[in-house]
């Protein structure tokens, strides 16, 4: 993989030129005691305090909210108002994990799965991810027990990586990223050679995927095991938001007289209400049940049919949970019961 | 249409509103756009997503054959939010129609066969599309049976269709009503599906079994079947379950690592033994 | 800390209490709720200032609210739920046990909701001074910087719902918002409709409100929510002089009627 060496001075530089030019800059921003990915248009607002933003960077491509297509009724009659793909910016995202980088990988699978959905693969195809290495990393993070690494360059179209001197090593993962590179010739000069390795964060493995992997399926009639894993959990939906891999959604009508839209909004197999079908039936009565249905989809389902595990070890789940649902400490009670 | 938006549904135009029993209606929709209607088609046993402008989306097979071409139909039940609002629509009003969705009948497999077709209540609007499919073609398969069966006289659906497969010499019909929904001038049995099918004692040489009705039917046809030596890879049925995208991507009508949507709705009796009995 | 281990290993060796519902440490030290079933699990149990949520909402539990012998340890906030609750028929008189501390921090075994409410009497009602701070702030700004201080707050929300899952008073098997016929509550995250959820979620806890910030708490984005239920209940105290947790007797200003009321439309 080719690498550049993108200076302290030429970083702001380059940011600044991006700000200024066709692209919509979206990057970390402090709001209070919080950082999350807002679109900046100066690069003071842009923080490196971090360890993960509290929201993912799946928004950039399967926002929360997404108007479908919009309709006006003529009394009978109805008109609708397909998708204007031309109006999805170019956005360069800035300051992505490379855990929420691995994420796309799995959303797409999701969103390619036979037929193929262009909302979710155009605002993919206009973003350039720029990841950002990670040299901390805390008790929620677990991204080397699923594959990941605090400098894997999965997902990214380029990655950095903080130096002691405040440069930033750049690795240059795909086209895309060596196309924006390329516009900006000036700005990257010839990598030193610094050692990647010491920089990053070290993240100890809490469990064996493979083991996961293997012994989840039989777990699946334990009822009295999901039941008390699930226990303490409220079934509100804040572990899927924030999740870079979540993909569960649900199809909206607003309308106000005459007019309105169809929306995509996201939604949650841990709500109660998820599954409820119109007769009354609830094939998922109970929380043990949505919660197993959480695990086994992401540790069974997923790498079943797509290929791909649906989880990248971010830790977002436990920290934004208000009752501490530790999704690592869950699985690994998988293997050692 | 021409659309890359998988979410954007045809416009269908209401031709013709058929009630069939109390709360069921049955549309007749056409396409407003010539161009779909040209290009569209599908296979029995795919369902779609009809939708109202304002209130949403609902699930329902393609209850018309696909070789009957120029329209489709949809039969449903006033339940909840959507049914409501399509329950109130006229003649000549627009709706939404997204699909093909979900796998086929696998009914070139069954030619030469016979074919045997139970079903209950509301749940004949899937079995219609695959039983017209067939009489369609009907030189490709041996007898056709089919036993039908209601709460009561008035529940049963698609009472001109009946009579019409009754007075073929070709099909054999057996309708049926719940015990105590029978009227004075009723002339066909009485009594559940599944007893009325175990009295018939269908053969099972190299017959397909199709059934489709609420649970607590299928619950107790499955035996009738097998103690009639069906096996497991010759009885089919198709399920439901709650959907929203209709493509799989959604994530909530999977039981086990089954999505409704893609790998069914249509099962045979062998696939669902394999799925979990939760979901 | 050792005396709720101790009280806690007693109380299910001796199967006085076959379920215990406490606090353990969690992730980062932080604390988290824990059902201790088995005396060799009473080592779990922790109870400092750490153990500041509101555990109330799991005494009604699908799972658990059968269960005759269970006990909850209980802070001030869940305390003054349970009264509540009691005043909402949500949960049953001697049909749980609360293990509570005193200010010398004693260790009590409450009852009945008669031993419970006579306890909730002797704690502190109201906000905290950093909450009255906040409070204040809000109130002494104008109408429309108010309207935009909220509005920039609910474009953020996503609509998780964690504020209501982890409210005690939030026991709706149904909520509002998961009504559609009609859909009086839209579904999407945009602001109007955040706006839309988080107000009617104020008013429908007018009166029952305990002032004990745990949705806020339970907020992955720390939005002030709690400032806007707080807001209703200083109102109901005020107008109506209602303070929720203070009786186990039904009292709820907006769902009690009493024929001294002064509205004359529903005579």
């Amino acid at each position: 993989m080719e690498r550049k060496l993108l200076t302290k001075d030429s970083y702001k530089l380059l940011i600044n030129k991006l700000i200024s030019g066709k692209y919509q800059l979206v990057a970390p921003v402090k709001i209070d005691a919080l950082v999350d990915f807002r679109r900046i248009n100066s690069i003071d607002e842009i923080t490196e305090d971090y360890i993960v933003t509290v929201s993912s960077a799946k928004s950039v491509a399967f926002p929360r909210n997404e108007k479908l297509f919009g309709f006006e009724k003529h009394n009978k009659q109805l008109e609708q108002t397909d998708y204007d793909f031309d109006s999805i910016p170019q956005t360069v995202l800035l300051g992505v994990r490379p855990c929420d980088a691995m994420g796309f990988a799995s959303l797409t699978s999701i969103f390619c799965w036979d037929s193929v959905d262009k909302i979710y693969t155009t605002r993919l195809e206009r973003t350039i991810i720029i990841g950002m290495s990670c040299a901390k990393a805390d008790a929620s993070c677990f991204c080397t027990s699923v594959k990941g690494n605090p400098g894997n360059t999965a997902g990214n179209d380029l990655l950095l990586t903080k130096t002691q001197k405040g440069d930033y090593i750049t690795e240059i993962v795909t086209e895309k990223g060596a196309k924006l590179v390329a516009e900006f010739p000036e700005l990257f000069t010839e990598d030193k050679g610094a050692e990647k390795e010491p920089l990053l964060a070290k993240v100890p493995e809490v469990f064996e995927l493979d083991g996961i992997l293997a012994k989840i399926n039989s777990k699946f009639g334990d009822e009295a095991f999901w039941s008390e894993q699930a226990m303490r959990c409220l079934g509100c939906g804040a572990c899927a938001y924030v999740c870079p891999t979540c993909a569960c959604f649900d199809i909206q009508d607003e309308s106000h007289g005459k007019i309105g839209q169809r929306m995509r909004c996201w939604d949650s197999c841990g709500l109660s209400l998820f599954t409820l079908h119109t007769s009354g039936h609830n094939p998922r009565q109970n929380q043990g049940q949505r919660w197993r249905q959480r695990l086994m989809h992401k540790f069974s389902y997923m790498p079943d049919r797509l290929n791909t595990v649906g989880c990248v070890g971010c830790g977002r789940c436990s920290r934004a949970c208000p009752v501490d649902m530790n999704i690592a400490e869950h699985l690994k009670s998988i293997i050692d019961n | 249409m021409e659309t890359q938006n998988i979410y954007l549904p045809y416009l269908m135009e209401i031709e013709k509103v058929s009630e069939e029993a109390p709360f069921v209606k049955t549309f007749r929709l056409k396409f407003i756009n010539p161009e779909d209607a040209e290009s569209f088609s599908f296979r029995t046993g795919q369902f779609g997503e009809y939708s109202v402008a304002g209130v949403g989306e609902s699930t329902f097979c393609i209850a018309s054959a696909p070789t009957r071409r120029g329209y489709i139909e949809c039969t449903f039940r006033k339940a909840g939010r959507v049914t409501t609002a399509l329950s109130d629509m006229e003649e000549g009003s627009t709706l939404g129609f997204r699909g093909p969705y979900g796998n086929v009948f696998p009914i070139d497999e069954w030619k030469g066969k016979s074919l045997l077709f139970i079903a209950g209540g509301i749940a004949l609007p899937p079995m219609r599309s695959v039983i017209w499919n067939c009489l369609d073609l009907r030189e490709n398969f041996k007898d056709i049976t089919i036993v039908y069966g209601a709460k009561s006289v008035a529940d049963l659906v698609y009472k001109e269709e009946l009579r019409l497969w009754d007075e073929r010499p070709d099909v054999k019909l057996v309708t049926t009503v719940d015990p105590g929904g029978e009227t004075p001038d009723w002339k066909g049995e009485v009594g559940f599906v599944p007893t009325v099918l175990d009295k018939l004692a269908p053969k099972s040489e190299n017959t397909i079994a199709i059934v489709c009705g609420p649970p607590i039917m299928i619950k107790f046809t499955f035996p009738i079947l097998e103690k009639y030596g069906f096996a497991d890879d010759m009885v089919y049925t198709t399920l439901e379950n709650r959907m929203k995208c209709g493509f799989g991507k959604c994530g909530r009508c999977n039981v086990g690592k089954t999505y409704v949507c893609k790998d069914g709705p249509v099962f045979s009796l062998k696939q669902l033994k394999q799925m979990p009995d939760e979901y | 800390m050792n005396n709720i281990q101790q009280k806690a290993k007693e109380l299910l060796e001796s199967s006085a209490c076959t379920l215990i519902v406490g606090y353990e440490k969690g992730t980062g030290g932080k604390a988290r709720p824990v059902f201790v079933r088995k005396a060799e699990h009473a080592a779990k149990l922790i109870f400092d200032e750490s153990c500041d949520q509101n555990i109330a909402g799991y005494l009604y539990r699908q799972e658990i609210k059968n269960e005759t012998k269970k006990a909850i340890v209980a802070n001030h906030s869940t305390l003054k739920s349970i009264v509540e609750l009691a005043s909402e028929n949500q949960i049953q008189d001697g049909g749980f046990m609360v293990i509570a501390f005193t200010k010398e921090g004693e260790i009590i075994e409450l009852r009945t909701f008669a031993e419970i409410e006579k306890h909730v009497a002797t704690l502190y009602h109201g906000l905290t001074e950093e909450e009255k701070v906040m409070m204040k702030k809000l109130e002494d700004m104008s109408l429309e910087d108010r309207w935009a201080f909220w509005e920039k707050e609910f474009s953020k929300c996503i609509k998780c719902y964690a504020c209501r899952a982890s409210c005690p008073m939030c026991y709706c098997p149904t909520c509002t918002v998961e009504i559609n016929q009609p859909q009086w509550i839209p579904v999407p995250s945009h602001t109007l409709g955040n706006m839309e959820w988080h107000v009617m979620r104020a008013m429908h806890l007018a009166g029952r409100c305990i002032t004990c910030g745990q949705c806020a708490k339970a907020c992955p984005l720390d939005l002030p929510i709690h400032l806007l239920t707080y807001k209703v209940a200083l109102d109901s105290e005020q107008y109506f002089d209602s303070v929720a947790g203070t009786s186990v007797c039904a009292n709820n200003a907006l769902a009690t009627y009493k024929t001294e009321d002064h509205e004359n439309f529903i005579r």
